[in-house]
């Protein structure tokens, strides 16, 4: 129990910093960001990465999750960097 | 004590990937730095992948799965047409929650005496479920494959799944306090995991195109949550982190939304407009049509010109029209800005994207807080297909549904044009006495077709 309570921890001021961090943003940001955001977000892949493969349906859903969490992530990644590509100031 | 220094390993490159990620995301926040930002929470990313690769179970899957979702991840990336990145961010947005959504389901046999992991597992199910089914769902959407709406009959079925799938979660949270269950626990698993997946589409299947900025926003923050989530299960800090941020990030992106909408959160998902918005406003008057010839002689004689674009202008393609009538008037000596509504178009800065897309120096771009006090000073406001971020009604009727929502008070320039295809209503469903007033002039058609006329005017 006692390592919830870190994670907990963890959590709490991840999403606090998250809050503080994001709070100011000039809209002409907003799709980049949310798109950038959500690139982050397939850190899933991480976590899909070290499931358990002891049964062919394990196996199966760890290979799912890894596909798509590795579309979330390359697509994600590319796309972001292809729209800030095109933000320009003249 | 190998496997000890692995993850000793781990656990290190974990910290300097989350230091990336907060870095990135912050940098994210600035014009001038965000590409490096996003290349920098790319690199976090990269680090986190391969230190975790390093002691993977069955390499066949893992480098299988991760080539073959970067294969399609690229492809679409690469291929997908800027006018359509709204839906193609609901979509990566819904991959990841599927993965957590497995990845918690995988997790669920290793659940055994641990009663908070079994917590965990089921709401993790949940979140990365319905961001998933809900994400295709806003896809679909905003890709305008799917019509159904509001008070469609399969969308109130859907409706009630949401809400049975709601009481699912507390009948899964009681039942190991049960004895013995009427059913195979598994049975019951599964029966679970289906009511999750319908529970997402009936989530979002109500919901209004106009108010699409805010669902993503939102499923974007769950997506988040969902990968947190995991990290708790996993017992795993970068996940945690990682998810964390996103969450946040989400989440103030989605109160911004709202909050330009002047709406609750709780009304746009579940309310939506009121249906009776059969707005009275009788004494309308009539509309006053112009033609390309007459607007360009208005235009050439402008000191000051401001262009409002909404969801019309992304319809059309018409963004690159757009600056090349804007560098136009600029060499005419025309001061030129953009006026861009939060809500504009189907997500958070849609409207930015597309200028962006098409060579638009962002510094031109301004919000209504700084517009709106200068617009007696502009001549002509050209709005190309932008309809309820511009309706005066939400500054003059206290009756109207859209009231108290911030607009861009366009009708205080000294002319307006209105672009339009038709005179049918934005999806407020509120008639907008814009087009009535006085120094509004309309000119019918469809954008791209308008404004190219108005760019070929300038050039004869």
């Amino acid at each position: 129990m006692e390592i919830y309570i870190l994670l907990g921890f963890v959590l709490i001021l991840s999403i606090y910093l998250g809050l503080e961090l994001i709070s100011k943003v000039p809209s002409t940001l907003h799709t980049p960001l949310m798109s950038g955001a959500n690139a982050i977000s397939g850190i899933a892949l991480v976590g899909a990465l070290t499931l358990t493969q002891d049964t062919f349906l394990q196996t199966v859903i760890a290979f799912l999750a890894i596909t798509f969490a590795s579309i979330n992530v390359f697509g994600g990644y590319l796309v972001t960097n292809r729209m800030l590509s095109m933000f320009k100031k003249k | 004590m190998e496997n000890f220094d692995i993850t000793l390993l781990q656990n290190i490159a974990y910290i300097f990937a989350a230091i990336l990620f907060i870095t990135g995301i912050k940098m994210l926040g600035k014009e001038v730095t965000a590409q490096k930002g996003n290349v920098i929470s790319a690199i976090g990313m990269f680090i986190a992948i391969i230190v975790t690769a390093i002691n993977i179970v069955n390499p066949f899957v893992v480098l299988g799965g991760i080539l073959l979702g970067a294969f399609i991840g690229s492809v679409i990336a690469v291929k997908v047409k800027m006018t359509s990145i709204p839906e193609m961010v609901a979509l990566f947005n819904g991959f990841g929650g599927l993965a957590t959504f497995f990845i918690a389901w995988s997790e669920m046999s290793n659940t055994n005496d641990n009663l908070f992991q079994y917590l965990l597992v089921i709401l993790t199910i949940y979140i990365g479920g319905v961001t998933f089914s809900g994400s295709l769902i806003a896809f679909g959407k905003l890709s305008e494959r799917l019509k159904i709406g509001k008070g469609h009959l399969l969308t109130n079925l859907f409706i009630s799944i949401f809400y049975i799938s709601l009481v699912s979660i507390l009948v899964m949270l009681v039942l190991p306090m049960i004895g013995s269950l009427p059913l195979n626990f598994e049975i019951i698993f599964y029966v679970y995991l289906a009511l999750v997946m319908l529970g997402g589409v009936g989530f979002v299947l109500p919901i209004g195109g106009g108010d699409m900025p805010v669902v993503i926003s939102l499923l974007n923050s769950l997506s988040g949550i969902a990968a947190a989530f995991a990290g708790l299960i996993l017992v795993n800090n970068v996940l945690i982190v990682a998810g964390s941020l996103v969450g946040a990030s989400g989440l103030i992106l989605t109160i911004i939304m709202a909050k330009a909408m002047n709406r609750t959160i709780g009304n746009i998902l579940f309310v939506g407009y009121a249906a009776s918005a059969a707005s009275s406003s009788s004494e309308q008057g009539e509309v006053k049509p112009i033609n390309a010839e007459d607007a360009f002689l208005i235009l050439e004689n402008a000191s000051s010109v401001l262009i409002v674009p909404g969801y019309g202008m992304a319809v059309a393609q018409a963004q690159h029209v757009v600056r090349e009538l804007g560098e136009l008037l600029e060499e005419n000596g025309t001061d030129v800005k953009y006026g861009i509504h939060p809500v504009a178009g189907r997500m958070p800065g849609h409207m930015n994207v597309l200028l962006a897309e098409a060579n638009v120096s962002y510094d031109l771009l301004a919000e209504p807080d700084d517009v709106n006090p200068m617009m007696d000073t502009v001549d002509v406001a050209i709005v190309i297909g932008a309809n309820d971020v511009v309706n005066p009604s939400a500054t003059e009727e206290p009756g109207s549904p859209i009231y108290g929502m911030p607009i861009l008070e366009v009708a205080n320039a000294r002319t307006v044009f209105v672009l339009k295809r038709s005179m049918s209503s934005g999806f407020a469903g509120v008639q907008n006495p814009l087009f009535f007033k006085e120094n509004t002039r309309m000119l019918f058609g469809d954008a791209k077709e308008s404004i190219s006329g108005l760019v070929s005017e300038f050039k004869d």
